[in-house]
């Protein structure tokens, strides 16, 4: 049987053409960063058990330029993330109504950006002063 | 009618959200840049004792299992259902590497935490 040779649109590049979808895909993508970042801290739990040296060795390779580049495009990433998930938060987070009226949305992603930021401050004063 | 998983799986996803958007940023900072270079964290931050002294506490093991188990299942949704965007066929094949490889991290991260000891 002859191959039927019925145009289909190529949808490579899709979300470039676009900058609404090179924002999504960003996002989605960060979702990448994450797991891996999930990865390294597990490698470093499995370091841990095994004793001092193999938990400095594997501080020595989060030190490595490489790591570090990676670290900060995760940060990049997820940071992003982070700042979506909130802005979102009013459509995806049940109505809420005070007195009769819904919480106006900028509360809700205000709220979540500013416990981002508080959670940010409170483990950075635990993890350096404590 | 067959009964959907996804609600369980939206809800690991959403948890994962909510955990990775609060706490993500601050931890790679952290644990992969400030601390590593010792610029505004002293590198002693994260020095074997202490930082095994914190996976032996209940605290530190909850944490721990939460972070790496939550981010892992996020990601694992998004990129499960990203796949197609990128030209990819989700199928039972992808799913299960997505959402088993979280499940393996999980019980690795559970079981050495208690191998860790208290």
């Amino acid at each position: 049987m002859a191959r039927v040779k019925t145009f289909i649109r190529p949808m490579e590049g899709w979300w470039r053409k676009n900058p609404f979808f090179v924002r999504y895909m960003i996002r989605e993508g960060s979702s990448v960063f994450l797991a891996i970042y999930a990865v390294i801290l597990l490698v470093g739990l499995l370091r841990l058990t095994q004793g001092e040296a193999a938990y400095d060795a594997w501080r020595v390779a989060v030190a490595s330029p490489l790591s570090l580049l990676f670290h900060w495009l995760a940060l990049l990433t997820v940071g992003y993330h982070a700042y979506t998930w909130w802005k979102v938060s009013p459509k995806t987070a049940p109505d809420i109504f005070i007195a009769g009226r819904p919480i106006p949305e900028l509360v809700i992603s205000g709220g979540g950006w500013l416990a981002t930021i508080g959670a940010s401050i409170l483990i950075y004063i635990i993890v350096r002063w404590m | 009618m067959k009964r959907s998983h996804e609600p369980i799986f939206w809800s690991l996803f959403g948890a994962g959200g909510v955990l990775s958007a609060l706490l993500a940023p601050i931890l790679i900072l952290i644990t992969g840049i400030i601390t590593p270079i010792g610029v505004w964290m002293p590198v002693q931050a994260l020095d074997y004792a202490r930082v095994l002294a914190f996976a032996q506490h209940w605290i530190g093991k909850a944490l721990l299992l939460a972070v790496i188990s939550l981010f892992l299942f996020h990601a694992a949704h998004r990129i499960y259902h990203g796949l197609h965007d990128i030209g990819v066929h989700a199928g039972t094949g992808t799913m299960t590497a997505a959402y088993g490889g979280a499940l393996v991290g999980t019980l690795v991260s559970a079981y050495l935490l208690i191998s860790i000891g208290f």
